[in-house]
């Protein structure tokens, strides 16, 4: 039988606290995105070079997604999204690597991501709206709906987890089935299209936090 | 084996089967309609595409709830001692 895909395994302790191995992994992701963004960003020119030109390549790209999907102003939610679509791509195709464990297919890391996503929807809130004018837009279009709308909050946080949790920790359980059945060279195919569902998951995790993020600071359509 | 074992590894197979019937067949529609739309407007393809890989991953997300729903009962099962 395959190891619990629901466990993670302990990779070395620290004082009374347990180091996990996608903890290890995510510290080992943000080491590389933290020294190639400092890497990326020293030198930037007015006239740019090949480097600087993918950087402005992204980083626009980025920008013109957020602008397409809540239709304002990008520059303040960047910073957030931009951060999160990058890591999600790093973290999803980490998996593709000999040896390493994609961390979001684990269920803690999806879950402090969502987390992350859950907090920021309502500091944008507040900080759109003013804290009165964001506990009021839960009672729109009616009082009785309230309760819907907390509820609906908490289950499409649950639900972000859940769907990139699934479908990367998936992607991973149906290589190594498929493996430990057919052999060396088979699931090929299935790590390709792997790559596809890793991509295509960190857009909608970001498009998902973009649209509840506009939701919230749009005054016309409450989240 | 004892019965609650029998029964979570039943269940888990149901889980799977059944709650793959409904994605399938949402996500052929969605896929049919996108092609009628690209066919009939070739030009908004990029963004027909777009969206449709977005609700193929919300169409699918209900089958992978399945697929957890079904790992819970196989390893986290709490009642299987």
């Amino acid at each position: 039988m395959a190891a619990s895909p629901l466990a993670s395994t302990v990779a070395f302790h620290l004082g009374p606290v347990d180091i996990t191995g996608p903890v290890v992994t995510t510290w080992a992701i943000m080491a590389v995105l933290a020294l190639s963004s400092w890497l990326v960003t020293r030198r930037l020119a007015l006239r740019p070079n090949r480097r600087q030109v993918i950087l402005e390549l992204v980083v626009t790209g980025i920008m013109d997604q957020i602008d397409e999907v809540i239709r304002k102003k990008p520059r303040p939610f960047l910073p957030l999204l931009g951060t999160l679509f990058i890591f999600l791509v790093t973290a999803n195709l980490s998996g593709v690597l000999p040896g390493v464990e994609a961390p979001t297919g684990k269920l803690e890391t999806p879950a402090a991501l969502a987390l992350i996503v859950f907090i920021a929807v309502h500091f944008y809130g507040v900080r759109a709206r003013g804290f009165v004018g964001y506990l009021a837009s839960f009672a729109k279009p009616k009082l009785i709906m309230m309760p819907l709308n907390i509820l609906s909050e908490i289950t499409r946080t649950f639900s972000m987890m859940v769907r990139l949790f699934g479908n990367v920790m998936s992607g991973a359980f149906v290589i190594a089935l498929i493996v430990s059945l057919a052999g060396l060279f088979v699931p090929i195919p299935l790590m390709a299209l792997e790559i596809l569902v890793g991509l295509v998951q960190a857009y909608i995790f970001t498009v998902l936090a973009t649209v509840f993020i506009g939701a919230a600071v749009d005054a016309a359509e409450p989240g | 084996m004892d019965i609650i074992k029998l029964i979570s590894i039943l269940a888990a197979a149901f889980a799977v089967s059944i709650g793959s019937i409904g994605p399938a067949l949402a996500e052929g529609r969605s896929v049919a309609a996108a092609m009628d739309a690209i066919a009939r407007q070739p030009e908004a393809a990029g963004t027909i595409s777009r969206t449709l890989f977005v609700g193929l991953a919300m169409i699918e997300t209900m089958a992978i709830y399945c697929l957890v729903i079904a790992l819970l009962l196989l390893f986290a099962n709490p009642y299987a001692g």
